[in-house]
């Protein structure tokens, strides 16, 4: 995914990494980690929490934990690049999107999730990804981080789903 | 997980501690709003609040006010002279007026104890109380307890509070009491012996009829505002005298932890209840205070707006 990146923006300096907290925050901090060893750059990271922007903010129940926003620098004129865990309505990187409109004006905004899981009810689709694969609305995605890498794997309800497997980005 | 809507915030004694501690987690996620270049969240937007002000306020109706503005509320400022109780309408016809306005959220200042108990009674909206009588000021408690936070970490166990000044007539003192026992802090009140309420052990606090017992080893200090309307017999004979009893100079701060912090609620009377070093000076938290207050009034207002409904999904 971050040779991906480097491709398509060979030389650019100007990226922005932000996280969609929670899930996108080790997957965010594990392409920075790449980008830093393949070369040698760092991008500032960031994050948004997106609980203030979601369309049914003001119906849902409150969110019991709501983290901080923390953008380094303005987003004005940079490219930012969304990082998540899950893709799946959309509704969430439509919030995330909002979000950073708050921070500056983007010059471009990408969106690099770890698992597209299809689902969408919003015409919003992901630039970069590891694995995209439908998955039963009714079935949950658990991403781990651990010393091996991240893993995501595919919590069943149904049986007729399809069977449990996993995601591991290397 | 449980529903940590509050539909009402009447007073800290009908807060639980899960539900207190929440508020002051979300308000520090608030505050990252009001410190960026745009401080306005969407959060809210098509709610409808009204400030109903029936005892004047500047710093409490322009903080709930602009915490309001900042979720993207629709808000609208109802002032005492200008309401329709000055010609004769009663609280219950105001409360139904404003019902079939549609207003989600009513927050209420007024000089009776009781009435925002009273008025949501009555409401489909919410209800804040901004300061009801002597009784009690919720929000001031929470955001006094955010900026103790900010300043002094999570944990308030063994943490020592002096609040000082007119502790009977304080709905500041009351409030704060109530929340800091409740979070684990050691409080202290002081006063004059005219301005101790009776019953007053029955906050869990240690009482003093002097400041200087309850200053020593405080990591927190309150001053309360001189109300001058309680001045004159038999309850305060004069400013001067008070003062110099009573009022926290820069000798009696260093009875205090080093490093103890300096609060007020505003407004200040400097040179009475605070000298004018101390409120400027370098322990003094005064004006974290203000901006923690539009911090906790958003998250309050966003617990009190939000309807129950369907989990969130991504």
């Amino acid at each position: 995914m971050a040779g991906e990146l480097v491709e398509r923006h060979a030389g650019a300096r100007d990226l922005v990494i932000v996280a969609v907290r929670r899930g996108g925050i080790v997957i965010a901090s594990e392409l920075v980690r790449w980008l830093r060893e393949l070369e040698q750059y760092e991008p500032p990271l960031g994050s948004v929490d997106v609980t203030f922007y979601r369309d049914d903010a003001s119906t849902a129940k409150p969110n019991p934990r709501i983290g901080p926003s923390d953008v380094p620098c303005s987003l004005d004129g940079r490219h930012v690049l969304l990082v998540d865990d899950v893709l799946h309505t959309g509704r969430t990187v439509r919030a995330a999107i909002d979000a950073l409109m708050d921070y500056g004006r983007p010059r471009l905004v990408e969106l690099a999730v770890l698992v597209d899981r299809k689902g969408r009810q919003l015409p919003i689709q992901a630039d970069y990804f590891l694995k995209a694969e439908a998955i039963a609305d009714e079935d949950r995605i658990d991403v781990f981080a651990d010393a091996t890498g991240i893993t995501a794997v595919v919590q069943s309800k149904s049986a007729a789903s399809i069977p449990p497997g996993s995601v591991t980005p290397h | 997980m449980s529903d940590d809507r509050i539909r009402h915030l009447l007073g800290i004694a009908d807060l639980n501690l899960a539900t207190a501690e929440r508020i002051l987690d979300h308000a520090q996620a608030f505050l990252g709003v009001s410190r960026r270049p745009v401080r306005k969240v969407p959060t809210l937007r098509g709610k409808t609040i009204i400030n109903v002000f029936f005892e004047a306020s500047t710093r409490t109706r322009t903080s709930f006010e602009l915490a309001g503005k900042r979720l993207s509320a629709d808000v609208v400022n109802i002032g005492g002279s200008s309401s329709s109780t000055s010609k004769g309408e009663t609280l219950r016809d105001t409360v139904n007026t404003l019902d079939a306005m549609h207003a989600d959220v009513i927050v209420i200042r007024h000089a009776a104890s009781g009435a925002p108990h009273y008025v949501a009674r009555y409401a489909r909206a919410g209800v804040v109380n901004a300061g009801d009588g002597m009784h009690e000021h919720p929000t001031q408690a929470l955001l006094d307890a955010f900026t103790i936070r900010q300043h002094k970490g999570n944990d308030f166990r063994g943490m020592k509070v002096a609040i000082c000044g007119d502790i009977t007539h304080s709905r500041v003192a009351r409030s704060n009491a109530l929340l800091l026992r409740m979070l684990g802090a050691d409080v202290a009140l002081a006063g004059p012996r005219t301005l101790l309420p009776t019953a007053v052990e029955s906050l869990g606090c240690r009482v003093y009829d002097r400041i200087e017992p309850a200053l020593d080893g405080a990591d927190v200090v309150m001053m309360l505002r001189i109300q001058r309307e309680r001045l004159g017999a038999p309850l305060l004979p004069t400013l001067r005298e008070y003062s110099r009893v009573f009022g926290l100079n820069s000798a009696r701060l260093r009875l205090a932890q080093p490093g103890a912090l300096v609060m007020h609620p505003g407004p200040m009377n400097r040179g009475v209840e605070i000298a004018e070093d101390v409120a400027d000076g370098q322990q003094s938290v005064i004006l974290n205070q203000v901006e923690a207050g539009v911090a906790v009034r958003m998250a309050v207002l966003y617990l009190a707006a939000s309807e129950p409904g369907a989990p969130t999904d991504g």
